[in-house]
């Protein structure tokens, strides 16, 4: 409707804005690099795996998540709600300290290996393309489970009643089109995301048979400083990236935030047995690698070096500005973004920010001393970085208030700030909470863009986790670990909270 | 043509591929019923003059002021919506306060408490919407329009979600606070009887146009026959008896 057509402003510039910070230092790394030689065979082989890891990740995600969100639909018990909150812990737990959990329970000297033993069956490894699906797994199942327990709870509880009078199957005609809508969603949503993966290929990956292209351009800028390989790397995945978005855009990717707690009004049965061993074992999957970081980190943590403390502080700060500064582009853009604001609020889902992070390097290197770049750039990387999560959360909120209450506001002469501070503010105020929390323990534990700039004196927590476990101290990384998770959630729960709390 | 109160000057209101003209003239003062079957461009009317909605062509004039290119705050309209008339996150008197400015300082003025008084919720200025009834809201935003101070006041079913003992407490409110200020007013309604009960005359819209006031008692004795099949036998043979 004409009249209401929101004002083109700010949000456009801001788009812009993103726009430009994805793209010029693409160009910059792609102009530095002068002709690309031709792509070795080790360059192919990574980007097969990046294609294919990905798929398999997406896959198993997506069948893993049916059962455990129809078991979790379907039946009552005590803790449940608590129990789907804990579940989608993995989605915003630190990689490394993921990573550090899994292998706490997959490695070597695991907690799997310490049962399998005594059974004479041979030990399992983590390390390698297994191992990368699997943690790819751990993040992605509780995603697709969210987004199908919102399916389900979409699904009218007239419509099974009717179902239920009519004898009609269940699943053919009611959660299989919920399904069939909402599968290809959720698989192109976490394609994309294991497509960029940085941090779980760099600790179980590697070598020639395990290397996302991610990683592939972190060793050719790291190793290498070939900026030529980088850039063609860079290129090809952004390529694969935009590709697949423009899939997902086809098939209307569902809202990632639902909470999905809805029950149908009489539950469909179901043997009981088999969806409590689901339960179960999702549970343990998802909750053994958490607990295995808090116990074997408690030992540590009181112990940290004075070094890890001053990285703790580094990381909330970085992590509290890139919050800041993303939830600022992010509410902008979608008010007053327009269209402009949907291609730029994806684009960072293609991006590598590695070659982002160089690019801005390359472009300021002369200006600017790099170690005195490594925090602004990781602060701003991880603000677009977290972007596409913070508009999709944001913008249907802000849409909604507007429906509602845009007239009413336009009457009362509220606009500008007083339409922010009285209308829009406390009407998105819970969905505004939860994506400050989300950006919050994302910028917390990313490991990314830091790894390829900062010295001693600008390491990150993830970072500093990262360095001792690759120096077998194995008591400070524990304990590292469980300091990043404390600080991550701890950082998701006070603003997520904060945008509960009705006064 | 008459300069006094609302005038329509061959106007022409589009949404969508829906269209709907008017030209008519509204004298200062007056209740005006606007009565129609659904669909036929009754919520239309209202948006476009206060102002939601641009015309494709025509003036709207108040007092012989053209007010068309003028916003919604601007104009000397307000207007109560049939739901979301208060921000769920304010309390009573913040939401009444916002007819002063954007500012939730005005709650504390006494001109608020003032029009809290009015409309019989004196004690309940500091509550939020949802911790009051269904009829306390309505009062609560009708003390806003009171508040609010414009000479053209809008209403589209504002009290449609009411009970018919609370609807005709608040038809009885408007009257004695709104008519009786001697502001212009603008209702949407299905019944008849609230017509009868309120409105001096009656603006038919049906057909995609808003067709001139006509005196309420005349036109509903006699309606015309599209209105007649809207209304039915039974409602005319209930709103005249």
């Amino acid at each position: 409707m004409a009249h209401r057509a929101l004002p083109v402003g700010p949000g456009v510039a801001a788009s812009l804005a993103v726009l430009a910070f994805v793209l010029v230092p693409l160009g910059a790394v792609a102009l530095r690099a002068g002709g690309a030689g031709m792509p070795s065979p080790g360059d192919w082989a990574a980007f097969r795996f990046t294609l294919w890891q990905a798929a398999l990740s997406a896959l198993i995600s997506c069948a893993l998540a049916v059962p455990v969100a129809r078991a979790l639909m379907r039946r009552r018990f005590p803790g449940r709600a608590l129990f789907i909150s804990l579940i989608g812990a993995p989605f915003i737990l630190p990689v490394i300290v993921a990573v550090f959990g899994l292998v706490a329970i997959f490695g070597r000297n695991g907690w799997l290996n310490a049962a399998l033993g005594p059974l004479g069956l041979p030990p399992l490894s983590i390390y390698g393309a297994h191992g990368v699906i699997l943690a790819h797994v751990f993040f992605n199942l509780p995603l697709a489970t969210r987004m199908l327990l919102s399916g389900f709870a979409s699904i009218p509880g007239e419509h099974w009643r009717l179902a239920e009078a009519l004898n009609l199957p269940r699943f053919r005609f009611l959660e299989w089109p919920m399904l069939r809508d909402r599968l290809p969603g959720a698989f192109l949503l976490i394609f994309l995301i294991c497509l960029t993966s940085f941090a779980v290929a760099l600790t179980l990956g590697g070598g020639p048979r395990a290397t996302t292209l991610e990683l592939a351009i972190y060793q050719a800028l790291r190793f290498d400083y070939d900026l030529g390989k980088a850039a063609l790397m860079a290129a090809a995945q952004c390529a694969v990236c935009l590709a697949a978005l423009a899939l997902a855009r086809r098939v209307a990717l569902a809202p990632v935030a639902a909470p999905g707690l809805g029950l149908p009004p009489r539950l469909p049965s179901g043997p009981l047995w088999l969806d409590a061993l689901v339960i179960a074992a999702a549970g343990a999957f998802l909750l053994l690698p958490l607990a295995a970081v808090v116990t074997s980190g408690l030992a540590g943590i009181a112990e940290l070096p004075p070094t890890i403390w001053r990285a703790a502080l580094r990381s909330l700060i970085v992590a509290l500005s890139a919050t800041a500064l993303s939830m600022a582009l992010a509410l902008l853009m979608a008010r007053t973004g327009g269209r402009l604001a949907e291609v730029a609020s994806a684009l960072p889902l293609a991006a590598s920010s590695l070659v982002t992070g160089t690019g801005i390097f390359l472009i300021l290197f002369r200006l600017i001393r790099p170690e005195a770049l490594a925090l602004p750039a990781t602060i701003a990387v991880n603000a677009v970085i977290a972007l596409p999560f913070a508009y999709r959360i944001l913008r249907p909120a802000l849409q909604q208030a507007e429906m509602n209450y845009g007239r009413l506001a336009d009457q009362l002469g509220l606009a500008g700030l007083a339409r922010w501070r009285l209308m829009l503010a406390p009407l998105a105020r819970g969905p505004i909470g939860f994506a400050a929390g989300l950006i919050g323990a994302m910028a917390m534990g990313d490991l990314g863009v830091i790894a390829l700039f900062a010295s001693q004196e600008q390491q990150t927590l993830p970072l500093a986790m990262s360095r001792a476990m690759g120096a077998y101290r194995m008591e400070e990384a524990a304990g590292a670990g469980l300091l990043l998770v404390i600080m991550a959630f701890g950082l998701f729960w006070i603003f997520d909270r904060g945008g509960r709390d009705a006064n | 043509m008459p300069t006094d109160g609302l005038t329509l000057d061959a106007l022409t209101l589009t949404q969508g591929d829906f269209s709907l003209s008017a030209d008519l003239t509204v004298p200062e003062g007056q209740t005006i019923a606007v009565m129609g079957p659904s669909g036929g461009g009754k919520s239309t009317l209202l948006s476009g003059i206060a102002g939601f909605l641009s015309p494709t062509s025509g003036r709207i004039l108040w007092n012989g002021q053209d007010i068309t290119p003028a916003a919604p705050a601007q104009r000397p309209v307000t207007m109560l919506f049939q739901e979301h008339n208060l921000f769920p996150h304010l309390t009573l008197a913040q939401n009444v306060g916002l007819a002063l400015g954007p500012s939730l300082k005005h709650a504390a003025s006494p001109k608020v408490a003032d029009a809290l008084s009015r409309v019989g919720l004196e004690t309940l200025g500091p509550r939020r919407p949802a911790e009051v009834s269904g009829g306390q809201r309505s009062r609560a935003a009708l003390a806003r329009i009171l508040l609010a101070g414009k000479p053209l006041v809008l209403m589209d079913e504002p009290f449609a979600a009411l009970g018919p003992g609370l609807k005709q407490d608040m038809l009885a409110l408007v009257d004695e606070t709104l008519r009786a200020a001697g502001r212009t007013l603008l209702m949407v309604t299905h019944d008849p009887a609230d017509a009868r009960a309120i409105a001096d005359q009656v603006i038919v819209v049906e057909e995609s146009r808003a067709l001139p006031p006509t005196p309420t008692a005349e036109l509903l004795d006699n309606p015309p026959p599209g209105l007649a099949s809207y209304l039915g036998t039974s409602a005319r043979a209930r709103s005249s008896s």
